[in-house]
């Protein structure tokens, strides 16, 4: 077959050109990669989250919490088989600047619940044993150069005054897209200490988290909670940690919007470029066209020979693209860890990278094919140039 | 002697399809760049314009925002008594104690957000001139009832005049729609203090807020307030306060916009140089003919670059046309640091209008500056041989 070897001369004749395009196309895909990487990773949460997993709180709202006596009242419902309780703290360490996740939990059962944060045995029993314990994640330690046994002072927002807490343990994710950026201390602690200086917030709990089971109760067992809390005066919303997590991501649902229109624009702006360099290309080729038409060359085979240039120009660009996205996302999550705990390229984004540059390839390759197919013989013969 | 700038101009209008499809991409990339730093700043304008320069806030100190914030009823009561604040014509002192607390509503379309509810005082809307009624009356003192900013009564569902709320074992009215403008009141529901407290069981202020007699006088206040160790609070003008409350989120906008747009940038400098690279190629002949007529090199660098950067200039007027029909657009989103829903709209001012305008001269500058230079230092002989 000659259209092949014939197709691949013509997109390296302008090398500068198919050089610059290729280039092009290779960072409009590297940005669109990201920012579908930054969608998903906002979704994180819900992939990961279980099933067998709820969460209950306040029915008004987050910021009101319940009575530690619900506890007991849940432990004993059927269908339960864990329950563990926390706070968060919201707390600041030295500036606002250095924002992590930080929050009180009963550390034994949250420990049950949550398989995926993984510490070392000795770690764990010297959590339990000391009250002014935390765990910390290991990016979270490695960012502020915590050590074991090192103590760490957080500045409350919530509960106000200055807290010492001691570094007992650092755990790892079970696997990759663990959050590892958290700050997890004693709910006894925070209690204790609420006791003294704000006597009305003692024995209150943020939230409960509660492992069934079996994943198919979920719903009846957060009904049941549901309705044994019903008309007091602190009325409980219970849902699956997937729903839970889903409803805090749609109340941001406006910025995950604006990303995705933008991570649409790159595409458009990408076609802008190549759609220009086809058509710079034909414009120039008429001539030849109009050659390969005399020797009976046919308008599917000059089609095929301009979608062909411009599906090898945008395929070497997505290509590089890709290749490029591995150390710039590699980059991205250790410069901006504190916004993204967890930066990992999904692989479903390769699939959409592909996509976006074979219809790139195709509808720039559309007006120039076009024009050549239209073009009548005795015409394209007498251009120059 | 110059090359006449009609020469670049031409030059475009003949390859029309071209120079539309380069500018088109610088657009674009403009078009992202106001849009991003008008939502910014469109944020920012509506906590500023929300704060009132002569008002004071009063909080814990240690709180960032007024739902963190505590104040038992002794602390508020001793921040009443301050001297310096205002009094209105019947010699009522300006001050409002005041108690903000979330709660979470159904959004029209699904879903769910924060919504602020501000337990507010007598003296509370004289403290808001922004704040007017458009449908109702506002709620009385002493019964559950409420007012509803129209920002939310578009959003969410069941905020009409006449719907009924339940919430803390007690039936809310909503007797009135409020409209304060671009300001956060307008993404507020509005009751009696005393109400809340008891419905929501928290006996505690959230904050104290009073208008000064003479606005020179915060510096001296300040230090009343701050300075008692027995208060434990902290006092700003409120103008600073809802500027803050704006920081992390602007700050977040800001840099996704820049760093998106200097990526996307990339891309359209190297649209315009291809096409500036093909106009050289394509004119090599009419260049040779420019410099035997005795046009000199700076002459031809120029032309080319007048070219380039009426090329970004076409791009950066039609992203900014298209960017600024988004002002008529209003987002309502939860705004990070107060975990509460936020309406607000694209706002375009002097500063982003230049700001696009020389980023696309950038881009278009950029773009053309080695095709140019290649320009220039063509050989008269061979490219007019080219012919």
């Amino acid at each position: 077959m000659i259209l092949p070897k014939m197709i691949m001369k013509n997109a390296f004749r302008r090398k500068v050109r198919t050089g610059l395009t290729i280039l092009a196309i290779a960072i409009a895909i590297l940005a669109f990669s990201l920012l579908r990487t930054v969608i998903t990773t906002w979704y994180l949460g819900v992939e990961i989250s279980s099933a067998s997993r709820l969460i209950t709180r306040n029915a008004v709202s987050m910021i009101f919490p319940l009575p530690l006596a619900y506890y007991d009242k849940i432990r004993h419902t059927s269908g339960v088989r864990e329950v563990s309780y926390g706070n968060w703290f919201g707390g600041i360490y030295i500036s606002e600047k250095n924002f992590f996740a930080n929050f009180a939990v009963e550390p034994k059962n949250y420990l049950d619940l949550y398989p995926e944060i993984v510490l070392p045995e000795n770690q764990k029993a010297e959590f339990f044993r000391d009250r002014r314990g935390f765990i910390a994640g290991r990016k979270l330690a490695e960012r502020f150069g915590w050590h074991l046994g090192d103590i760490v002072t957080l500045k409350g927002t919530i509960y106000p005054g200055n807290w010492d807490f001691v570094l007992r343990g650092i755990y790892h994710g079970r696997d990759k897209n663990v959050d590892e950026t958290q700050f997890i201390f004693r709910w006894d602690y925070l209690n204790e200490i609420v006791k003294k200086i704000y006597p009305s917030m003692a024995n209150q709990v943020g939230f409960y988290m509660i492992g069934v089971t079996d994943s198919h109760l979920s719903a009846d067992v957060a009904h049941e909670i549901d309705a044994m809390f019903k008309n007091s005066p602190a009325e409980t919303l219970t849902e699956t940690e997937k729903a839970f997590i889903l409803g805090f991501i749609s109340m941001t649902e406006a910025i995950v919007t604006v990303i995705r229109i933008v991570s649409l624009v790159v595409i458009v702006i990408i076609l802008a470029v190549v759609a220009n360099t086809m058509a710079m290309t034909t414009r120039e080729r008429l001539g030849e066209y109009a050659v390969l038409k005399t020797i009976g060359y046919s308008g599917l085979q000059l089609a095929t020979l301009i979608l062909g240039e411009s599906l090898v120009i945008t395929f070497a660009g997505t290509l590089l693209g890709i290749a490029l996205t591995f150390p710039v996302a590699k980059f991205f999550s250790s410069a901006l860890g504190a916004y993204f705990p967890v930066f990992n390229v999904a692989p479903s984004t390769f699939l959409f990278d592909i996509l976006a540059g074979f219809i790139v390839g195709i509808a720039a390759a559309l007006i120039p094919t076009r024009q050549a197919i239209a073009i009548r013989i005795a015409e394209g013969l007498r251009r120059i140039g | 002697m110059a090359v006449p700038w009609s020469y670049s101009f031409r030059n475009l209008f003949t390859r029309r399809l071209t120079t539309f499809l380069t500018a088109s991409g610088m657009a674009l990339v403009v078009f992202v760049f106001a849009a991003v730093l008008m939502l910014a700043n469109g944020l920012q304008k509506t906590l500023v314009q929300t704060g009132s320069y002569d008002n004071v806030v009063v909080l814990r100190k240690g709180s960032t925002s007024e739902v963190d914030s505590n104040i038992e009823r002794d602390k508020a009561a001793v921040v009443e008594t301050l001297p310096a604040i205002a009094a209105d014509e019947k010699g009522e002192k300006l001050v409002a104690k005041e108690v903000v607390i979330l709660i979470t509503l159904p959004k029209q379309g699904g879903g769910s957000s924060n919504v602020t509810i501000r337990g507010i005082g007598m003296k509370s809307l004289d403290l808001r001139p922004q704040v007017k009624l458009v449908q109702g009356r506002m709620p009385r003192f002493g019964i559950p009832e409420m007012v509803t900013g129209v920002s939310l009564a578009k959003r969410f569902n069941g905020l009409t005049v006449g719907g009924i709320l339940r919430y803390g074992l007690m039936s809310w009215r909503i007797v009135g729609i409020m409209d304060a403008g671009n300001t956060a009141f307008s993404s507020e529901i509005w009751a009696d203090a005393d109400q809340v407290m008891q419905a929501f069981r928290r006996p505690l202020y959230s904050v104290v807020t009073f208008k000064l007699s003479d606005y020179n006088r915060f510096e001296t206040v300040q230090g009343l307030i701050e300075g008692d160790p027995r208060l434990g609070l902290q006092a700003k003008r409120e103008i600073t306060f809802y500027l803050e409350q704006s920081e992390i989120m602007a700050k977040f906008l800001r840099i996704l916009g820049i760093s998106l747009t200097v990526i996307f940038s990339l891309g359209a400098i190297i649209g315009a140089m291809i096409t500036m690279y093909s106009a050289v190629a394509n004119r090599t002949a009419e260049i040779g003919t420019l410099r035997a007529l005795g046009f000199q090199r700076r002459a031809i660098l120029l032309t080319f670059l007048v070219e380039s950067l009426l090329l970004g200039l076409i791009g950066g007027c039609m992203g900014l046309f298209f960017a600024s029909f988004m002002q008529f657009i209003t987002i309502s989103t939860l705004n990070f640091q107060t975990f509460s829903e936020l309406a607000f709209q694209f706002s375009l001012t002097p500063g982003i209008i230049f700001g696009s305008l020389g980023f696309s001269l950038i881009m278009g500058l950029a773009g053309g500056v080695l095709p140019a230079v290649r320009a220039s230092r063509m050989n008269i002989v061979e490219s007019l041989r080219t012919v």
